[in-house]
C-alpha cells in the first residue's frame, strides 16, 4: 500500500521538475517549487522521518514566500533560450544516471543489517533513555550524541546571515526606494 | 496590502497562534517532532506574515533590524556559550552531564539552552533574509 504513496508522490515530484524545468513564467515557477518541497515533505513521512518532514515543510514554506518577495525586484518572465543545445540535457541525465547507478550497491531501505544500523544507533537506542531521558531519540541524538554536528548547522546558518546582511545590508536597514548609502 | 480588512483581521486573528505554536515546537521537541529549526522558521514566519499584511516599515517597529541582527549571533553565542560553561563545570565542551548535579537534568537543560540558541538563530537570520529582500523595493 505504502508503496502506490511512493509512486504516486516520485512520479508527482518528477512531473513538477520538468515543468519547472520547462516553464518560463517565473511566478509559476517559485510556486510550483513549494508544491515540490510539500510533496517532498509527504515523502519524509512516509519514510517516518518525521522532524525532518516538519523542517523540510516550515522552510519550504518560508523559502516560496522569501522566492515571491525578490520576484518583485525582477522580471516575471524568464529569458527565451536562443538556441537550443543539447548538452544540458545530457549533463543532467549523465548525473541522475551516475547517482542511479551509485544507489545500486546501497543496502536496502530499511535492512536491519545494513552498516549505518549496525554503527553507533543501536547504543543511541539503547542508553539515551538512560543517558538522555528524552523521549525524542530525534533530539536526545541531534543536540546532546551529535551536538559539534548542530554547533556546525547552526553557524552555516549565521554565516549565511552574516554574508547575507553583507551584501544586502542596505535594504536590510533603509526604508525602500530610500537608496543604500547608510 | 494593508487596505484588505478580511486579511488584516484574518492576520491578527493568526499570528499570535503562529508564534504560539512555533513556541510549542520549540520546547515540545524533547517529547515530539520539533526543535530549534522547526520552531525557528515557524516563529519567523509570523513575522513575515506581519510584514506582508501591514509592510516592511511596520515590522521593521516590531522587530528592529538592530534587535534581529543582534539576535543571529545571541544565538550561536547561546549554543556555544552552553558548551563553554560544560567546560568550566569540568566536563568537556558540549558535554551536559556536569550542568546539574543529576546527569539526566543536566542533559535536560542542555538540550534546551542549545534549542533554544538553534531557534534564535534561524528565526532571525529567516526574518533578516525576508528584510534583506522585501526591503529593497522595486528599482
Amino acid at each position: 500500500m505504502v508503496e502506490v504513496f511512493d509512486i504516486a508522490l516520485l512520479g508527482f515530484m518528477a512531473v513538477l521538475a520538468v515543468a519547472i524545468a520547462r516553464l518560463r513564467n517565473l511566478f509559476a515557477i517559485v510556486v510550483m517549487s513549494g508544491f515540490y518541497s510539500l510533496m517532498s515533505a509527504s515523502m519524509f513521512v512516509i519514510l517516518d522521518a518525521v522532524d525532518v518532514a516538519f523542517t523540510e515543510a516550515a522552510v519550504g514554506g518560508v523559502a516560496t514566500v522569501i522566492m515571491l518577495g525578490t520576484l518583485l525586484l525582477t522580471t516575471k518572465e524568464e529569458k527565451k533560450i536562443e538556441r537550443w543545445s543539447p548538452w544540458p540535457l545530457i549533463a543532467v541525465v549523465a548525473t541522475g544516471g551516475l547517482l542511479v547507478y551509485g544507489t545500486l550497491d546501497m543496502p536496502r531501505y530499511g535492512d536491519p543489517n545494513a552498516p549505518i544500523h549496525k554503527h553507533v544507533a543501536p547504543r543511541y537506542i539503547e542508553d539515551s533513555p538512560n543517558e538522555v531521558g528524552v523521549p525524542n531519540m530525534v533530539t536526545s541524538v541531534l543536540a546532546s550524541y551529535r551536538g559539534y554536528d548542530t554547533l556546525g548547522e547552526t553557524t552555516v546558518i549565521f554565516t549565511a546571515g552574516i554574508g547575507l546582511l553583507l551584501l544586502l545590508g542596505s535594504a536590510f536597514r533603509t526604508r525602500p526606494g530610500e537608496g543604500g548609502s547608510s | 496590502m494593508s487596505n484588505q480588512i478580511i486579511l488584516r483581521v484574518v492576520a491578527k486573528l493568526f499570528i499570535p497562534f503562529v508564534l504560539l505554536f512555533a513556541l510549542y515546537v520549540q520546547f515540545h521537541g524533547d517529547y515530539g517532532p520539533g526543535g530549534g529549526f522547526q520552531a525557528g522558521v515557524i516563529f519567523a514566519s509570523g513575522f513575515v506574515l506581519y510584514a506582508l499584511v501591514w509592510g516592511i516599515e511596520e515590522a521593521r517597529k516590531v522587530a528592529h533590524p538592530n534587535v534581529i541582527q543582534f539576535c543571529v549571533a545571541l544565538g550561536v553565542l547561546l549554543y556555544a556559550g552552553t558548551g563553554v560553561a560544560g567546560m568550566l563545570l569540568g566536563g568537556n565542551f558540549l558535554d551536559y552531564n556536569v550542568l546539574q548535579h543529576d546527569p539526566v537534568h543536566g542533559q535536560h537543560l542542555g538540550i534546551l539552552l542549545v534549542e533554544l540558541g538553534v531557534g534564535i538563530t534561524v528565526a532571525a537570520v529567516m526574518v533578516s533574509t525576508f528584510y534583506c529582500f522585501a526591503g529593497r523595493g522595486r528599482r
